[in-house]
């Protein structure tokens, strides 16, 4: 492609690109720091699109590039596929689709690496570059494998439960010495086909023995791990083509995956190990989990009532978990806070970190609603507020604003951040039944004098309580 | 300085950078972000280009055909779910009526 050029911009035709590598990075760099901040996360994600862009288009120069077909239909291909699945994915879905992009970046890298191993004589490689090869069929296998069963926990096409056997973490983490040891000896015979075929085999197994243990409810996690890995496996490749670009933008997505995946524990009250070799909590599908105390009574209450009491408050918070978003009834709950805003009442949204499937899926999914950010807010910023709320209406969550979490240490999510809704003056449970969640541990706040029950449906309890809203 | 000491120095200190960039983010958009992040990592598109256009080997073109259309639908899909996300996030004074 470089052959149109005259002869004096061919010879330093390598230090404009890397030149240009440098243009991307820092792109890059202020598109991630864009992303951090809701006003500007839009023109983030469009800066880091065009950095990718230039880098793509500035590499097609290079003169190790010599033939284009392939290129042109891989490109054409794969961008037909990204492009069908971003559109047509619902936002529900988001865990999913961001799972199988990752698996196939974390492929891809696999891949690169498996490429430069076939394109020269085994012997003719260098040491470093073996090291680095070897690592990227590593990192970029386990991520393909392990991405794609998360995907199929998702999904619901494979159990969301823990799937173990005996011994599991001992004889995944053998496995783990045993490729580490292939690299090591693909490095001192790089001649050996076996040794790659061998390594690149136990690594995609690898992949898929150490996410089939982990529970469904804790895929968010996984994926953010996987994605930090992805990230890893691409700057291992960057290290085989010798390519800064790729090593720094692998390394930052490497670096931002590891402290997302750190933050998503803390607000699940969990660790990295328990959540990676604990077999803890499945998607709570299969099994009800035991039943609520029959002895302890509850008080149902009825739209008419629920309508009275939010219309003549002067605060509510609304309380939103996973449950609202499998009825679908988003946008009735943007419809019912409307017409209390337009009576005066001020309404805010309370989001838990960990509320929807991912954190921060909640948020997307109200958006989609078109709830307004600046009327969400963070978990730390409505807690001190609820003791001056008049109502709280709490839809499709239940463990994450379970009591128990601070007062019964032996609970499993004893020390888990909630929502301090029991400080306000009354709150309103909109649930199908008294069934535990997915921790499988009773709510307490459901028999407080303050609460009351209003069972159904989430879409079908919203749209009563819309219409009663009209009547007061 | 070999190369790979030196190309351990950059994937060091571009770490360093990704730990502090991130790690001021708001939870409402740790889901986009993960996205967006993870379209990012399929900058491995560029590892892939040069194996799919190179002619040392026939059968390396065939692999880098298949990176490519991995990467491309990790980069392409990865940017357009995200800017469909972020589209969505609107402040409330222009919105609302």
């Amino acid at each position: 492609m470089s052959d149109f050029l005259p002869p004096s911009i061919q010879s330093i035709l390598p230090d404009l690109i890397q030149l240009v590598y440098l243009v991307a990075t820092g792109i890059f760099i202020i598109g991630i720091k864009r992303l951090g901040s809701p006003a500007t996360a839009r023109s983030g994600n469009q800066l880091a699109a065009l950095g990718m862009f230039i880098g793509v288009v500035v590499t097609l120069f290079d003169q190790q590039i010599i033939t284009y077909e392939y290129i042109i239909a891989g490109i054409v291909f794969g961008a037909a596929i990204g492009a069908y699945a971003a559109k047509k994915v619902e936002m529900t879905a988001m865990p999913e689709m961001v799972a199988i992009f990752n698996g196939f970046g974390g492929g891809a890298s696999a891949v690169v690496a498996w490429g430069e191993f076939t394109r020269f004589e085994a012997s003719a490689i260098a040491t470093q570059d073996l090291v680095t090869i070897g690592l990227s069929i590593l990192i970029g296998s386990i991520t393909f494998t392990g991405s794609f069963i998360a995907f199929g926990k998702l999904k619901g096409f494979i159990s969301g439960n823990p799937i173990t056997f005996p011994g599991h973490n001992i004889f995944n983490g053998l496995l783990t010495i045993g490729t580490l040891g292939l690299v090591g000896w693909l490095t001192y015979d790089p001649t050996s086909q076996l040794t790659f075929w061998l390594l690149f085999g136990i690594a995609l197994l690898l992949g898929v023995l150490t996410v089939i243990p982990i529970g469904g409810a804790d895929m968010p996690v996984v994926i953010s791990l996987l994605n930090s890995y992805s990230g890893i496996a691409a700057s291992m490749a960057g290290f085989v083509i010798n390519n800064n670009l790729l090593i720094i933008s692998g390394a930052l997505v490497g670096a931002a995956g590891l402290i997302l995946t750190n933050i998503m524990c803390k607000a699940m009250n969990r660790t990295l190990g328990n959540v990676l070799f604990g077999a803890f909590g499945g998607d709570g599908g299969s099994g009800s989990g035991p039943a609520a105390d029959t002895d302890k009574t509850v008080r149902e209450t009825t739209p008419d009532d629920v309508a009275l009491q939010c219309a003549y408050s002067d605060r509510v918070v609304i309380v939103p978990g996973y449950g609202l978003a499998v009825a679908q009834a988003q946008h009735v709950l943007k419809e019912v806070a409307d017409k209390l805003e337009k009576r005066g009442v001020e309404v805010k949204y309370g989001i838990h970190p960990v509320a929807g499937r991912m954190p921060g899926h909640m948020n997307v999914l109200l958006a989609e609603a078109d709830v307004p950010y600046d009327q969400l807010y963070d978990m730390e910023q409505i807690n001190p507020e609820f003791k001056s709320t008049d109502v709280v209406l709490i839809i499709g969550a239940n463990d994450v604003v379970n009591p128990v979490a601070k007062t019964e240490p032996g609970s499993p999510i004893y020390g888990m951040p909630i929502m301090d809704v029991d400080e306000a003056e009354r709150t309103i449970v909109f649930k199908r039944s008294l069934s535990p969640g997915f921790a499988g541990i009773d709510n307490p706040l459901f028999y407080k004098e303050s609460n009351q029950m209003f069972f159904g449906d989430a879409k079908k309890t919203l749209q009563s309580l819309a219409k009663s809203l009209d009547d007061v | 300085m070999s190369g790979l000491i030196f190309n351990l120095f950059i994937f060091v200190l571009a770490s360093f950078i990704g730990f502090e960039l991130i790690s001021k983010v708001p939870p409402t958009l740790h889901t986009p972000l993960m996205s967006g992040a993870n379209a990012i990592s399929g900058i491995t598109i560029l590892g892939a280009l040069i194996v799919a256009g190179q002619i040392d080997s026939q059968i390396a073109q065939y692999i880098g055909f298949v990176a490519i259309i991995f990467a491309t639908i990790n980069v392409v899909g990865g940017f357009m779910v995200t800017d469909r996300m972020l589209e969505m996030f609107k402040k409330k004074d222009k919105n609302n009526e």
